[in-house]
């Protein structure tokens, strides 16, 4: 199988920060992918990297086979990679529906056919009964699955998610878990996302990578990897573990 | 958004056309002084109309549109005077000035960051550059003034835009109507959503995908080059043209009141705004003449309290708690949608 993300060797700095150093994985076509660790770790930098909002240091980014660091964030989208903003950016004046015609408008011309998109990706994510409210009058939890329908309605082969659990209680966390996993499995969509809320990292990722000041310390299965003496003494806590 | 007429009620399409029909038969029943402030108000809405695009729809904005009208007078009224070359020709090449100027400045500012309030300073500074520099220029008349002969009022000729208030009245209706119908294409293409979702947030329009530089750069060139023809309709209409006073910042402040007032971002904002401040301030001109008062600046004092008002009392402007009172729109919840 060929990868579709492969990240090799990345490290980028903050005036001597490093935020992220010598990190490098490879996403598969059609798997859920989730990095996890502490705060400040440096996953929204990886991210951030992906995204091609932060170009690196050194280090190289690859997706479908083509170098992809170093691209504007609007070409790395085009390239097929869609992200949703850890702190949501909807367009707060536009309609739910506006917010998702953006996105859909990305890879169809006529109103008419990205509108059909937009319906589709809307009633995916829950949205199709608010889609003539503003977005500004929508609560967190619809705001979050207003930021990934807006991606979603790009056409990705890979969605980034930054975070989109946060700030859920435990039935919405639930709710869009099954909303992702469904994605996932009816349309092979790749989804790398970080991941705070361990009770979704668990449900969702088949492979998890974990991020300590800015370097990768343990990748597997998310099992494996909660049983990580390292994971456990940095990140999960020693009360994590039953 | 979109709202504007694809949601619009019955009594709402009644109403637009009796307004058109009304102002279809102004000229048989106006007198010649109440044609001119109709045709201010329709210059105003016209023009408020275009700079609307940049800052009502992708958020630029412009405090600096003066430069585009006088772009357009002067190089229409350049080319009729010198070389007999008629309007309707002139005004291609006037357009083409604007068009390449406004892509100037905006690639300028973009290409290198300028955003927000300093961008809107740059657009001051570009306007000033023109003023002192038609000032200078001999070959238009520098500071003496360009003056084009005087149109003879019994007889039209289209041609060359000579002739008496009506027929200045009509050229400037259909731009304004052509206008409104422009811009609400826009705004139902994907290029409007585009800007809309730059005006709202830039680094989540890019995010999906939107190339904002080249988005934004259509702003500018599209709201210059249909600026300039209000100012090639200024220099037929007016014959007369000053640097001082066709470039001065105060021309590119009065030319963005209509839109503030009536509702920025909004198809019907423009020409609201333009009808209610024109009408206002011309009958407030008329109250302190029957009076037999002379206050010099009384207009612009009127108009910076007409600014307050509205900006203190309906911050999305007038249009927006209007349509929602007439019922003219069936989703009251849009308030940004005109």
């Amino acid at each position: 199988m060929t990868v579709l993300l492969a990240i090799s060797d990345l490290s980028k700095s903050f005036r001597g920060l490093r935020a992220v150093q010598n990190v490098g994985f490879a996403v598969q076509p059609g798997e859920i992918f989730a990095v996890i660790g502490p705060n400040g770790a440096g996953k929204t930098t990886l991210f951030n990297l992906i995204a091609g909002t932060l170009v690196p240091d050194s280090g190289t980014i690859s997706f479908c086979a083509e170098r992809i660091d170093g691209l504007t964030p609007d070409a790395v989208c085009r390239g097929g990679i869609g992200r949703t903003f850890q702190l949501v950016r909807p367009f707060l004046g536009l309609t739910v529906q506006d917010n998702v015609m953006v996105g859909a408008l990305l890879r169809r011309k006529d109103v008419t056919t990205a509108m059909r998109r937009a319906h589709e990706v809307m009633r995916q994510l829950d949205l199709f009964d608010k889609r003539a409210l503003p977005a500004s009058a929508l609560t967190l939890p619809d705001r979050k699955r207003l930021e990934v329908a807006r991606a979603l309605a790009t056409d990705p082969k890979l969605l980034l998610l930054d975070e989109v659990m946060a700030g859920l209680r435990p039935t919405e966390t639930d709710r869009m878990v099954e909303i992702l996993v469904d994605l996932n499995r009816t349309t092979g969509l790749t989804i790398l996302l970080i991941e705070h809320v361990m009770r979704a990292v668990m449900a969702l990722a088949r492979r998890v990578l974990v991020l300590h000041h800015g370097a990768a310390i343990a990748e597997g299965e998310p099992a494996a990897v909660v049983r990580d003496p390292a994971v456990i003494e940095s990140y999960l806590g020693v009360e994590a573990v039953d | 958004m979109k709202m504007a007429l694809a949601s619009m009620r019955m009594h709402g399409w009644i109403l637009l056309i009796a307004v058109l029909a009304g102002l279809l038969g102004a000229p048989f029943l106006a007198s010649d002084y109440l044609l001119t402030v109709l045709i201010l108000i329709l210059y105003f809405a016209y023009a408020g109309q275009a700079w609307n695009i940049m800052m009502g729809f992708a958020g630029q904005l412009s405090l600096g549109h003066a430069l585009y009208i006088g772009l357009g007078a002067y190089v229409a009224a350049a080319l009729y005077v010198h070389y007999g070359i008629v309007p309707w020709v002139g005004l291609v090449a006037a357009v083409a000035v604007a068009v390449a100027c406004g892509a100037i400045i905006a690639f300028l500012a973009f290409r290198f960051g300028v955003g927000g309030v300093y961008f809107a300073i740059l657009t001051i500074a570009f306007a000033e550059f023109a003023r002192i520099g038609f000032d200078h220029f001999r070959w238009v008349g520098a500071s003496s003034g360009f003056f084009l002969p005087v149109a003879q009022y019994t007889s039209n000729d289209l041609w060359n835009l000579r002739g008496n208030p009506a027929l200045f009245y009509y050229i400037m209706l259909t731009l304004t109507v052509a206008a409104f119908l422009l811009c609400r294409l826009l705004l139902q293409s994907r290029i409007g959503y585009y800007w809309q979702a730059i005006r709202e947030d830039e680094e989540a329009a890019r995010a999906l995908g939107i190339d904002t530089f080249r988005y934004k750069m259509y702003a500018v060139v599209i709201s210059a080059g249909m600026t300039s023809l209000a100012g090639v309709f200024f220099a037929f209409y007016y014959n007369n043209l000053f640097p001082e006073q066709v470039f001065h910042i105060s021309r590119s402040i009065e030319l963005i009141l209509a839109p503030i007032i009536g509702g920025i971002g909004t198809l019907f904002g423009p020409i609201i705004g333009a009808f209610l401040l024109t009408s206002l301030a011309e009958g407030l001109h008329e109250l302190l003449t029957a009076f037999g008062l002379d206050v010099p600046g009384a207009k612009q004092v009127f108009y910076g309290l007409c600014l307050l008002a509205v900006i203190t009392l309906l911050p999305d402007g007038i249009w927006p708690p209007l349509a929602r009172a007439l019922r003219l729109t069936s989703q009251p919840s849009k308030d940004r949608g005109p």
